[in-house]
């Protein structure tokens, strides 16, 4: 367990970003798939060619929130036997030689199961720093976010298009490490087009929070990682990595073509020109 | 106590386990439900759609044959089957699809199973002219196909969903991702008692006409309130529709009866209750089967609608508390359940409802005349008949 006095690895890289005008690179591999040595190595490239936070998928059966390309990087993760204490066994491997972030994003079922004490400490002692679940929104999450904090653990929320001022206040709130922002209205898949009220969407979250927010659903092109990495503190790519990794699973090049990829997504998150973000919101308003 | 609190638990059952993009739009629902519950006018033009069109209220008939066959218990069937569509399902769907017409939402999609569901479903929709679209299980469209034309005939799309074990669990996943992409334009039709907060009281609350109408024909019967009341229990909308109206009634013995496919021990079953372990799938907890590791596991039923590997949140509170009992029927005992009533009764039913024939006639058989059974008879079997040739080893052309 960690010194809840120390600061946490993900408040730790976000502010070393903002510190060198930087947003980070949050890239998201399905555990397990095509194979956990696969993962390992994917993880060590990641996190050498501009990765600044790694999020594992722990497979899971019935992934709701999930478009057909993670669906079915699970099915194959599941089929060879992936579970939750072989993911967090992988991340302790990895913990021993790299400082990236780990955050695991999973579904609340295999948390359960597990065990929410159990598993928010072994999480921790493996060298995980945060953890989303998809559907455990944070009317839900008491529980288990009492256990992810006692053990040194940040339990991230998201925030959706449709939810309400009330929510995106309690979310923001509530939220630890980052907020995940879902840029659009629908599962996990790439996207042409970014939504048009994403901006918006962003501004009013920062309104309530000076805490780090992250996008993702949708975006899988370097273009669209450049267009908001001007808005955000740090971009998700899921789906683009996952639908890589599927093409070239039996391929020698594997490793070195997702690397290329990530160091392609990064890059426009390095430039100069991103602009300064806001870092606290703007004050009230007193009379003068 | 009224249940579920305003959390939509049902003690540690039930809540709304979803991901954030559904969470407004969910509290949306139970407030547009709870404002149309109190509007007079709402409430006048569904109870007339359940009474001129889906034929309700339907009868509690006393099944003299079957009863003398058993030669114990006296044995009634409230006659879910004589609904329009032939099965309960379309009590839901009415109430359900009257109120996304009241929130302006123009398109309603909808999870099926046997199929039964989904035809009510598009039945409600030509009925009420709003586009409609059923995910069904690759699996089940296969063994559904009559339904499945049926949809089609009423102007529905139907989507054949190949993920996972390609049955009811897998089509709700698919339809829970099309809510999650169309959110703000569809209605969510679920039809089982189970999901996120407030389907499993809405499902409930509308199917609930089914346990009052039974109060009132049994007292007109038999002068008094059944002992036992018996229904299948697949999700369990027909038996807490059927049982919810009894629960005060202490003397009155509630009995879900779960699919037990190819045995327990076979571990090819949907015996969720007897079998399972609590934990979160489409919206809410209750008991699933599920492995070690929190992975859903396959149900495996002869009736498709029983094809479920979870069972709505309200049974499992009730269960815990004692105040329902659960037991199984294999596809072996459904089969000869379904045989009974048809050659006894010449009534034939669901094979999800024959479920229930086949527990109260072995429970008939060890209790006097003086008592008397109610048997939910969900639904009539004229969608299962080739699947029950195959089980008897012949062939329908």
């Amino acid at each position: 367990m960690k010194d809840p006095g120390t600061k946490s690895r993900l408040a730790a890289t976000f502010a070393d970003l903002r510190a060198r005008g930087e947003r980070a690179l949050v890239a998201y591999l399905t555990a397990g798939d095509p194979s956990l040595g696969a993962t390992e190595r994917l993880v060590r490239e990641a996190a050498a060619r501009g990765a600044d936070i790694v999020e594992l998928g722990v497979p899971f059966s019935d992934p709701i929130a999930d478009g057909p390309v993670i669906q079915r990087a699970a099915m194959r993760a599941l089929e060879r036997g992936i579970s939750v204490a072989r993911v967090l066994e992988t991340v302790a491997t990895l913990r021993a030689e790299t400082a990236v972030p780990f955050v695991l994003l999973t579904y609340y079922n295999p948390v359960l199961a597990f065990g929410l004490k159990a598993f928010a400490r072994t999480a921790a002692d493996a060298g995980v720093d945060g953890v989303i679940v998809a559907d455990l929104p944070p009317e839900e999450a008491g529980p288990f976010a009492a256990e992810a904090e006692a053990a040194g653990l940040d339990l991230v929320h998201l925030v959706a298009p449709t939810s309400t001022p009330a929510r995106v206040r309690l979310i923001a709130r509530r939220s630890r490490g980052f907020i995940y922002v879902v840029s659009l209205t629908g599962v996990t898949g790439e996207r042409r087009e970014l939504p048009r009220d994403l901006e918006a969407q962003i501004t009013a979250l920062r309104r309530v929070t000076t805490k780090p927010v992250c996008v993702g659903f949708g975006i899988g092109h370097p273009d669209q990682v450049a267009a908001v990495g001007r808005l955000a503190d740090g971009v998700i790519v899921g789906s683009a990595i996952v639908r890589l990794i599927e093409e070239r699973a039996g391929s020698p090049s594997l490793v070195k073509d997702v690397g290329d990829f990530i160091a392609a997504l990064k890059e426009p998150l390095r430039e100069a020109g991103l602009g300064d973000l806001p870092q606290t919101p703007p004050a009230r308003r007193r009379p003068r | 106590m009224t249940l579920p609190d305003a959390q939509g638990r049902f003690g540690r059952f039930g809540g709304r386990f979803v991901p954030e993009t559904l969470m407004a739009p969910l509290q949306e629902l139970e407030r547009a439900y709870r404002a149309a519950r109190r509007d007079p006018e709402w409430a006048r033009r569904l109870a007339g759609l359940l009474a001129d069109y889906a034929g309700r209220p339907t009868p509690l008939y006393f099944a003299r044959r079957l009863t003398e066959h058993c030669g114990g218990a006296r044995i009634y069937l409230k006659r879910e089957d004589l609904c329009h569509t032939g099965a309960h399902k379309i009590n839901n769907v009415l109430g359900q699809a009257l109120l996304a017409a009241r929130m302006k939402k123009g398109r309603v999609i909808a999870e099926t199973g046997a199929g039964q569901h989904g035809v009510a479903t598009a039945t409600a929709a030509a009925l009420l002219g709003l586009e409609c679209e059923v995910y069904m299980g690759a699996e089940d469209v296969e063994r559904q196909a009559l339904n499945v034309y049926r949809m089609r005939l009423l102007g529905a799309r139907v989507t054949a969903v190949e993920a996972g074990s390609r049955t009811l669990k897998d089509a709700i996943n698919e339809a829970l991702r099309d809510w999650v992409t169309h959110v703000r334009t569809t209605y969510y039709l679920l039809g089982s008692a189970l999901g996120p907060h407030p389907y499993p009281l809405m499902v409930r609350d509308f199917h609930a006409v089914i346990g009052r109408e039974t109060r009132r024909q049994a007292r007109t019967t038999l002068g008094r309130l059944p002992d036992v009341l018996v229904a299948c229990v697949g999700g369990g909308s027909n038996a807490i529709g059927l049982f919810h109206p009894f629960i005060g009634d202490r003397r009155v013995r509630l009995i879900g009866v779960e699919p037990g496919g190819e045995g327990i021990a076979t571990g090819r079953h949907g015996a969720s209750m007897t079998a399972g372990r609590i934990g979160v799938l489409h919206g809410c907890m209750s008991y699933l089967l599920q492995n070690d590791d929190g992975q859903i596991a396959t149900a495996h039923s002869i009736s498709a609608g029983l094809d479920y590997p979870g069972v709505g949140p309200e049974h499992a509170y009730y269960r815990d508390a004692g105040r329902f009992e659960f037991v199984s029927i294999t596809d072996e005992e459904a089969v000869e359940g379904f045989q009974a009533l048809t050659r006894q009764e010449g009534i034939m039913p669901a094979l999800e409802s024959a479920h229930a024939v086949a527990h109260a006639m072995r429970l008939a058989k060890t209790l006097p005349r003086s008592k008397a059974i109610v048997v939910g008879l969900s639904g009539r079997g004229d969608k299962d008949v080739h699947v029950v040739a195959k089980a008897l080893g012949q062939e329908v052309r």
